[in-house]
């Protein structure tokens, strides 16, 4: 009757975060001096990624893993969090959101993305997709004295419960073939039952490609994320160009590669065109853009397309590839955000990208900086972007893909534009506007850990690539 | 075999088809049965037994949904602790941990509510 507890080790990360959360959130009427939350959310991350570590290989009965895999995307989304908590506190004091409810969100979110990165659980995954996805749409309307921040979240939002019905009725398709929403058993059925010409599998992939599409932004299901990326609080944006998008792919990879593993035919049928349309698209939409978050949205959008060519070859190398190419993406993105942040200023938004005119000239090291992290989106060695982008592309080449290889070359090329304007602009036109830095300890060394990170990793990518191999279960 | 696996659900089919048959006759069927002798004051929306008014589409203050949130925190902890106290002596004490967190988790909410004012009309 009275059976034993379980053992809980495997969640203590999430619970970490939930509790420290709650707290946060609770303390914040009590609390004045609001750099406290500051503190405590970073020595949260420290905490949680020392019990990470200490709980990988543990498992919650059948259904939650804390394994390598999730071990390594965990660390992607404290890096992820990390960043954004110290390039917070002087743009949250500009914009008047630098309080308890804002750290706390950020910290349910990333406790939701973990819970994606753990499950083995398709309904645990559409938990913890949920516990993201809401967090994040609150923090995207956060300035709700803005129009245009309410615009982005009420997009986002409705997007985004629509995206969610779309993943809950692939997993009744699922569950409706193999009796089961565990990822292992229905590997284990599509193994053995040969279900492979079933229509409503091939349904059910479909539905599973559009719930991810929707989540990192692959065209035609990204129509939500300028807006979004423009209206939220530019540090938000920073948070959840990153975060929301590596969970999606984390989720993508054990649904695709592990449940869905025997079903490789199918689900590349729906990925390939897509992640053709998402490079193209995101790329050539970049080019026309004059405000330097909308920029970045599109460029994210051709991102998340070059990060899929993992998915698509559907190795461990690949995968291994993708993991990699999001935690660079990380660093270098945030980065390039950390400097949109650095301009700004009470009555200065310094988004339009004419305000990075002849920055060179006024502030040549945070010009030096976007140039690197700019560089590094375009994919230009020595910076990590283009480690990043190499193994990707050879993966997906090695797989049995050259023509979508040399159609992601094609549209990086086209990608490097937008960018190189930027950089044109700050370096080649004399300066117009008089530009002050908003330039705080914490900002500083947000920039620090980036610019180390987008640096080292490209002139010296072993052991990412050792880490990102051995936490896919590869030998090094 | 794949005829009869369709027909188990026949019954719930027939089913469907009879509730939306008699909810349509229901509204319909009044409408040529019914003796009609209207006036004025028939024809007034009623409104209590009084005059009407005003139009009943005016804005309500934001506090109503305020409220409306927050009954959902004791609506979904009703649900939940139910079927948990229906079937508590088959599940055990893995479940009863299970739900005092769960009630943990409500309660930070509803202290949220409480601190940022949510229960103060003015």
């Amino acid at each position: 009757m009275w059976s034993s507890l379980p053992s809980f080790v495997a969640v203590y990360p999430e619970t970490i975060l939930v509790v420290v959360a709650s707290a946060l959130v609770l303390l914040d009427r009590v609390v004045k001096f609001k750099d406290v939350f500051t503190w405590i959310t970073l020595a949260t991350v420290a905490v949680t990624l020392g019990v990470v570590y200490w709980t990988v290989g543990t498992s919650f009965a059948f259904s939650y893993a804390a394994d390598s895999y999730a071990l390594f995307f965990k660390t992607i989304f404290l890096l992820v969090l990390l960043l954004a908590t110290l390039i917070s506190p002087g743009y949250g004091r500009v914009v008047g959101i630098h309080f308890g409810e804002y750290y706390g969100l950020m910290m349910y979110a990333v406790a939701g993305m973990m819970i994606m990165a753990s499950a083995k659980d398709l309904v645990l995954l559409y938990l913890g997709l949920e516990v993201m996805s809401l967090s994040v749409y609150v923090l995207a309307g956060l300035l709700y004295s803005d129009m245009r921040s309410l615009e982005g979240a009420m997009k986002y939002f409705l997007l985004g419960s629509f995206a969610s019905a779309f993943l809950l009725l692939a997993i009744t398709y699922i569950y409706g073939l193999t009796s089961s929403i565990n990822m292992e058993a229905i590997a284990n059925y599509l193994g053995t039952h040969g279900l492979l010409a079933n229509k409503a599998l091939l349904f059910s992939l479909a539905l599973f490609a559009i719930a991810f599409g929707f989540k990192v932004a692959l065209v035609p299901f990204h129509m939500w994320a300028p807006d979004v990326y423009e209206g939220a609080p530019t540090s938000v944006t920073a948070f959840m160009s990153v975060g929301p998008k590596a969970a999606g792919f984390a989720a993508m990879g054990r649904v695709f590669l592990l449940a869905l593993g025997t079903a490789k035919v199918g689900w590349t049928h729906f990925l390939i065109p897509l992640a053709v349309v998402t490079f193209f698209v995101g790329a050539s939409l970049a080019v026309v853009q004059t405000n330097i978050k909308r920029m970045l949205a599109y460029s994210s959008v051709a991102h998340a397309g070059y990060a899929v060519l993992g998915i698509i070859a559907g190795t461990k190398e690949g995968m291994s590839a993708t993991m990699m190419y999001l935690f660079i993406y990380a660093l270098m993105n945030i980065g390039a955000f950390g400097i949109i942040i650095l301009l700004r200023q009470k009555d200065f938004l310094g988004e339009s990208i004419y305000d990075f005119q002849g920055l060179s000239k006024t502030h040549p090291v945070a010009a030096l900086l976007m140039l690197v992290f700019l560089f590094s989106l375009a994919g230009i060695p020595p910076t990590a972007g283009f480690v990043g982008k190499f193994y990707v592309f050879r993966s997906a080449f090695e797989a049995g893909h050259p023509l979508l290889v040399i159609a992601a070359v094609l549209a990086s090329c086209i990608a490097a534009y937008p960018y190189l304007r930027v950089v044109m602009l700050m370096y080649m036109r004399p300066p117009e506007k008089e530009v002050t830095l908003n330039l705080t300890g914490y900002l500083f060394t947000s920039l620090a850990i980036s610019l180390t990170g987008v640096l080292l990793f490209g002139v010296w990518p072993e052991p990412l690539i050792h880490f990102a191999r051995l936490c896919c279960g590869l030998a090094p | 075999m794949q005829i009869s696996v369709s027909l188990q659900y026949l019954p719930i089919l027939l089913v469907a088809g009879i509730v939306f048959i008699i909810g349509v006759a229901m509204v319909t069927i009044n409408k040529f049965l019914s003796v009609k002798r209207p006036y004025p004051e028939k024809r007034v929306a009623y409104e209590c037994g009084l005059p009407p008014t005003g139009q009943p589409r005016h804005r309500f203050s934001i506090k109503f949904y305020a409220i409306a949130i927050l009954f959902v925190v004791f609506d979904v902890e009703a649900v939940f602790l139910y079927p948990w106290a229906v079937t508590f002596d088959q599940i055990g004490l893995f479940a009863y941990v299970e739900m005092v967190i769960f009630i943990i988790l409500l309660l930070v909410a509803y202290f949220y509510a409480w601190i940022r004012g949510a229960f103060q009309w003015e």
